[in-house]
């Protein structure tokens, strides 16, 4: 036995995907007695002259009967003596894209059909495309009808290399290539007397013997679903380990918040263990209170990115547009949150693969965007941490799944450092814009300056949304640094333990005000922060810092752009 | 990636879709049918919130005319378990004396899909767990594991929304509710394993015995009290027979068989020649597409 295979079967209209699946079905002698009785009455009404219509197996909507296409995927579930299988029967037609999409994302192989005559279509390239884009690392092309195109070996190789120039294109490593009759059975489950050109293996032998490895990551991640509080004793952490393993003992990092702590217990189900592996749905008790709750991600390494914006490839499923600058729903791993779209990348031409700049993107289509979320959160490329990588974008008002896509590219969060001289740096933006965004009310920063200054450089100290004075001092606490400016160029960057109050306004690395007006002030408000605990800080900023003393908030509704 | 058990995995995938419901919709109930979908599905949730019961009721819909066993092995459960278990019957439907001999498909209408919704209204569930699997029947296969209700409950299956990887989208208006389907993926065969596995007690109509039947064209059904119609000079007579699946007795075609241990039944499953929605009754009342219609309609 070779273990469940979960694949699909997609290809443009009338390529026969439902056939090819009925036949297989049919062939296998998988059908209970009941369903080929039914078969066979629904065929004698149907197109095919009486001749069995094998697609009547999985159209199972009235409205699909009646239209005689497949509008949603269709589950089937069947066992041969060698391997168990899952197959979603997708729609092919454009219309009904977002549904052949859906089985895309559960399976681990797909078969694309080619209809003989017709050679590779538009919407065959779209659902490689997609497939591709949901993670599918396995391919199947089943170039069918072949018994209409009189078993030709040419045709079927002229068909093979425009296959081949999509698949290097997508560098899809497993691709196989079979000539197939849906309807007669040829290739299907067994050789066919028409092709002896063709030497290789069936249709079926070859989804019985295709061996799936997994790409999966070794270190163990598990964003928690729910916290259970059964009573004062108990508080475990609920969710699905997705990769690697979890002990007893072993010590676990809180994502976003980097506060650490022990395994205590686990379970699996309700049984107690001193291991889960992935794949398990396990409740984790941890060994000191720590601020866990849903969305939160569990790991055994600090090196999981966190992070407020990613680009990410979509597939568009709305039917109004996606502009840039548009606000949705946003569900990543158990998390979900307000997300922008705040940067259209570009959009990929289904046909040649090109990258085309564009404002919008309409329904069907794949684009590559830049995605703002409100907050930092733990997110990671699809390649690298599946679970972590995998979105879909919620529309607000309607509710539907606009959009469902990968992680390419996590933005780095690792800053440059904002002042330096020597051995000393420290982050921060204060002289950077924020805009307030009328329609979908984020303060959100205009990230355009990378700049770095050192010791006598000359800085702009007004600016939209702030208006220094031309001589303060900058003071980052987190850094331990003071900065020292005068007469708008950095007269010194010097460290905190070597400065004294001046007299001059202080500010924070952030450009905030901070109440300090004395020497006892200045060391007040020194020893309170090294004696912050880690609840505290936000209590602390709000008694020392001030916002609205040199900035101010300015609406903007285009800031993206800018 | 795991080298889990093709039931663990379905097990794990069920227990991730029950946690997210509990998490993220607002007033979430079981349904409850006593079957053996219903038992798997029961000890599912029980697993999922372990060492918290779970944070919802179950609910169950009576028609009045169960297997008296049904009723038996319900009450027992509810209590032995300490869940919270609501009963609900249309008693509009019980006062019009609606029954399965007089009123047909307006029978399961009235003192089931009705029903259903009036319970559901009532206590204002927002997301309701059923048991429904995908191989049972050609547009249950076509259902999301996350499946949308409008305000009258009604399945738009042309319009589902799309559902990726495990990111269900559970957001709502006041007034709209989600089914949700966490054994979706599993077969018959699968059911029966796992109960076998975990040793899931089952209302023993599952076992074939010795019991009062009656033949009616292909069906056999159990006179399980004197409500039962007899035809003139009909007379209930003692087969070996077990139930595939359980309902309204009346309604509820059995098969005659030897197996009365779940090893037994997992054999006659393996080599049956019939699908197991053929032993009710109710779905070939209105041909192929009679599902699908009851469910547009609000059935489960």
């Amino acid at each position: 036995m070779n273990g469940l295979l979960k694949f699909i079967t997609c290809g443009s209209v009338d390529d026969g995907k439902s056939t090819l699946i009925g036949h297989i079905l049919y062939d296998s002698k998988l059908l209970y007695a009941d369903q080929e009785k039914a078969l066979l009455l629904d065929s004698k009404v149907g197109s095919r002259g009486g001749e069995i219509d094998y697609s009547l197996l999985l159209d199972g909507l009235m409205a699909e009967r009646e239209q005689g296409i497949t509008i949603d995927v269709a589950y089937r579930y069947f066992t041969t003596e060698k391997r168990s299988f899952i197959v979603a029967d997708t729609p092919g037609h454009e219309e009904y894209t977002r549904n052949m999409a859906v089985g895309a994302s559960f399976a681990q192989l797909a078969i694309i059909l080619v209809d003989a005559k017709q050679g590779v279509l538009v919407q065959t390239r779209r659902h490689l495309r997609i497939c591709s884009l949901m993670g599918i690392r396995y391919f199947i092309f089943a170039v069918n009808k072949m018994d209409l195109a009189d078993y030709s070996q040419e045709r079927f190789e002229e068909i093979s290399r425009s296959i081949a120039v999509l698949t290097e294109e997508l560098s899809l490593k497993h691709v196989t290539i079979i000539p197939v009759s849906a309807t007669e059975g040829d290739n299907v489950t067994v050789k066919s007397d028409y092709m002896p050109w063709y030497q290789g293996e069936t249709l079926l032998s070859c989804l019985e013997q295709t061996e799936i490895t997994e790409e999966a990551g070794s270190s163990f991640y598990m964003p928690v679903q729910r916290v259970c509080r059964p009573d004062h004793e108990f508080r475990g952490f609920q969710g699905q380990v997705e990769s690697g393993t979890v002990s007893v003992g072993q010590i676990l990092t809180v994502l976003p918040g980097n506060e650490t702590a022990k395994v205590k217990s686990l379970l699996i189900g309700d049984r107690s263990s001193d291991q889960a592996a992935a794949g398990q749905a396990v409740t984790i008790q941890l060994d000191r209170e720590v601020d866990v709750s849903r969305g939160n991600v569990l790991t055994d390494q600090g090196q999981l990115p966190v992070s407020k914006e990613v680009k990410a490839s979509i597939l568009w499923m709305d039917e109004a547009p996606l502009k840039e600058g548009n606000d949705y729903l946003l569900k990543l791993g158990t998390r979900m949150l307000p997300a922008v779209v705040k940067h259209i990348d570009y959009r990929v031409d289904i046909h040649t693969g090109e990258h085309l700049p564009v404002q919008e993107i309409g329904k069907n289509e794949i684009a590559s965007c830049l995605l703002e979320f409100s907050q930092r959160i733990p997110v990671d490329e699809f390649k690298r941490n599946k679970t972590l990588g995998e979105l879909i974008l919620i529309d607000r008002i309607s509710h539907m799944t606009s959009a469902c896509g990968v992680v390419e590219q996590v933005e780095s969060e690792d800053e440059k450092p904002y002042f330096e001289k020597g051995g000393l740096q420290a982050g921060g933006y204060i002289f950077e814009e924020f805009y307030f965004n009328l329609e979908n009310a984020f303060l959100s920063r205009q990230k355009t300056k990378e700049a770095t200054y050192r010791q006598g450089d000359f800085v702009s100290v007004s600016g939209d949304s702030f208006h220094y004075p031309d001589f303060f001092d900058v003071i980052s606490l987190d850094d331990s640094v003071a900065v020292l400016v005068r007469g708008r160029a950095i007269l010194d960057i010097i460290s905190l333990d070597d400065y004294s109050y001046s007299g001059l306004p202080i500010l924070d690395e952030r450009g905030f005000a901070l109440k300090i007006s004395s020497k006892e002030d200045l060391s007040d408000c020194l020893s309170e922060f090294n004696n912050l605990g880690p609840g505290n800080k936000i209590a602390f900023h709000n008694k020392w810092s001030k916002f609205e003393t040199y900035r101010r908030i300015v609406c903007n509704e285009n800031f993206w752009i800018i | 990636m795991s080298r889990l058990s093709h039931l663990d995995e379905l097990e794990a995938e069920a227990i991730y879709i029950i946690r997210e419901v509990a998490a993220q919709c607002e007033k979430p109930v079981m349904l409850y049918s006593i079957g053996k979908d219903s038992s798997v599905m029961l000890h599912l949730a029980l697993k999922a919130f372990y060492p918290e019961k779970p944070p919802f009721p179950f609910l169950h819909v009576n028609t009045t005319w169960k297997f008296k066993e049904m009723i038996e092995f319900r009450d027992k459960t509810a209590k032995e378990l300490g869940i919270q278990l609501l009963e609900y019957i249309n008693e509009d439907g019980v006062a019009r004396g609606i029954n399965p001999f007089d009123h047909g498909s307006s029978y399961t209408d009235i003192m089931k899909t009705q029903a259903l919704k009036q319970a559901l209204n009532k206590y204002g569930f927002t997301a309701a767990f059923g048991g429904g699997r995908r191989d049972e029947e050609k547009s249950r296969a076509k259902e999301r594991i996350f499946s949308f209700r409008s305000a009258t409950h009604a399945w738009d299956p042309k319009n589902q929304r799309p559902e990726m990887w495990k990111l269900y989208n559970t957001e709502i208006y006041k007034g709209e509710s989600i089914r949700v389907f966490p054994i979706s993926n599993w077969t018959e065969k699968d059911i029966w394993q796992y109960i076998k596995q975990e040793n899931i007690p089952i209302v023993p109509l599952y076992f074939a015995a010795e019991r009062p039947v009656v033949y009616r064209e292909d069906d056999i059904i159990m006179v399980d009290d004197d409500r039962m119609r007899l035809n003139p000079g009909e007379v209930p007579q003692l087969e070996k027979v077990r139930f595939r699946t359980l309902g309204c007795y009346p309604l509820s075609g059995g098969v005659l068989s030897e197996a009365v241990t779940i090893d037994q039944i997992i054999e006659e499953t393996l080599s049956s020649v019939e699908s197991e929605r053929t032993s009710r009754v109710i779905d070939k009342d209105g041909g192929a597409a009679s599902m699908e219609k009851r469910k547009r309609e609000g059935y489960f």
